[in-house]
């Protein structure tokens, strides 16, 4: 491990705004937003934002999102899962629009990113995507991109966004629905990962809490040391 | 701060109990953790009480289970954004941990560690007179692993990121130093009520 969970640097944020530049919708459940952040700072791949939304008594909701950009594109990447009965997620797929002006903060979070140096996989489930993909466009800038195996879970090609990008960048795509002629419908299994973890140093799982378990147990089945994965879940669990 | 073109906000009748930035979570328990989630068995487990103390104690499962037990009912926050009302936890309050420890007069902050190296730093102040617990118990049944079962802190009076899960050690310093989200870029405290969530706030 390059590092251990008890050396991770400070970094004080302040909040800021962003204006929405570009909106849309890439599967049925989720909303990309691409942002203009004011007095925007560097990131590294994996870290976070805070979206608060404010009404006119003051009143405010925040979430926190992953960042999907990488550090040279001019617009901060969003890609947000409308939740039901989401009071944030609702409003930023439903009512935001092109132009208005968000209230932000970040980036947020040193444990969950990647040194851009370290062999590492990702195992990544709905949009949990978005960290596997701000890493994957790092790697592909640098050209590094046999550092980083990316595999994707989700139901179907067409609810899971990212897909195709992520699939010309050489990751693994897994259908828990489809069946696909190469590869039946189904969870990735240790034969499919083992070849993956070859070289690697550490393993990132981002998910809901029911994919982190299944991803985390599954790592631990390959033989991967608990310390080398990190983890961030997001959702309720069961 | 500019307002938000369309957002009124759903409010949901929790004024006073919910603290700034914060929603209802609902029935819901979300699960937000940095590390894979341990196996810690309870033969194999234990908690100590440590560093500035006048006696070193660590207590096996079977023997913290002998200490008086004590129950929690109440609501908890997230730095997340997410309040759980009405929870109910069972344990040990910490004063009766420390009272058998008896912590030395320079002693002023703990360091609070986990089995998987999760480390959260609070004063001693916020950890006594009855304001924090070691549970094993959620609504009546054994704290499940992925909610840092088989026993985790518990400080409802701060964000939950205080309340380390798989606890296994107190460490009481005479002074202060940052865990490890509040090395992340989380405040020191984190108190919900003055949204003490990141460092700056």
């Amino acid at each position: 491990m390059s590092e251990s969970i008890d050396d991770v640097r400070a970094l004080e944020t302040t909040w800021t705004t962003g204006r929405i530049i570009e909106k849309d919708h890439p599967t049925p459940t989720t909303v990309r937003l691409r942002m203009h952040v004011e007095d925007r700072r560097r990131h590294r791949p994996g870290q976070h934002y805070l979206i608060r939304l404010r009404a006119p008594d003051d009143y405010t909701a925040q979430r926190s999102y992953s960042i999907a950009s990488d550090e040279d594109d001019p617009l901060v990447e969003f890609l947000i899962e409308r939740l039901p009965d989401g009071e944030v997620s609702e409003f930023l797929a439903d009512v935001a629009e092109v132009g208005d002006v968000l209230e932000m903060r970040g980036p947020i979070g040193r444990w969950f990113t990647w040194d851009t140096t370290t062999p590492a996989l990702c195992l990544v489930g709905g949009t949990g995507v978005v960290p596997a993909v701000a890493m994957a466009r790092a790697a592909r800038r640098l050209g590094r991109s046999s550092l980083l195996r990316v595999v994707a879970v989700g139901r179907s090609p067409e609810e899971l966004a990212y897909a195709e990008e992520l699939a010309r960048a050489g990751a693994t795509l897994a259908w828990t629905r489809t069946d696909t002629g190469e590869r039946p419908a189904g969870p990735p299994t240790v034969d499919e990962l083992t070849p993956l973890l070859t070289g690697t140093e550490l393993a990132f799982v981002c998910g809901s809490a029911r994919f982190a378990a299944f991803a985390e147990g599954l790592l631990l089945d390959c033989g991967v040391q608990p310390g080398a994965i990190r983890v961030e879940r997001f959702g309720p669990s069961g | 701060m500019p307002v938000t073109r369309g957002f009124l906000g759903r409010r949901r009748g929790h004024e006073g109990r919910l603290p700034p930035g914060q929603y209802d979570t609902g029935a819901g328990w979300p699960v937000l953790t940095a590390e894979a989630t341990p196996v810690v068995d309870t033969a194999s487990w234990s908690l100590s009480v440590d560093g500035l103390v006048e006696r070193p104690t660590t207590w096996s499962w079977d023997e913290i289970h002998q200490l008086p037990a004590s129950t929690y009912v109440g609501d908890i926050h997230c730095v997340t954004a997410w309040s759980k009302f009405d929870v109910t936890f069972k344990g040990v309050s910490v004063d009766e941990l420390l009272d058998a420890a008896g912590p030395l007069p320079d002693a002023a902050y703990v360091m609070v560690h986990s089995s998987t190296g999760y480390t959260t730093n609070l004063p001693l102040s916020d950890l006594v007179d009855g304001k924090a617990w070691v549970v094993w118990e959620y609504d009546g049944k054994p704290l499940s692993r992925q909610h840092g079962g088989p026993a985790r802190l518990l400080v409802p009076h701060l964000y939950f990121w205080k309340s380390a899960k798989w606890v296994s050690r107190l460490e009481l310093m005479a002074h202060d130093r940052p865990g490890f989200w509040e090395r992340n870029g989380y405040h020191d405290r984190g108190d919900p009520w003055l949204e003490q969530r990141y460092q700056g706030d």
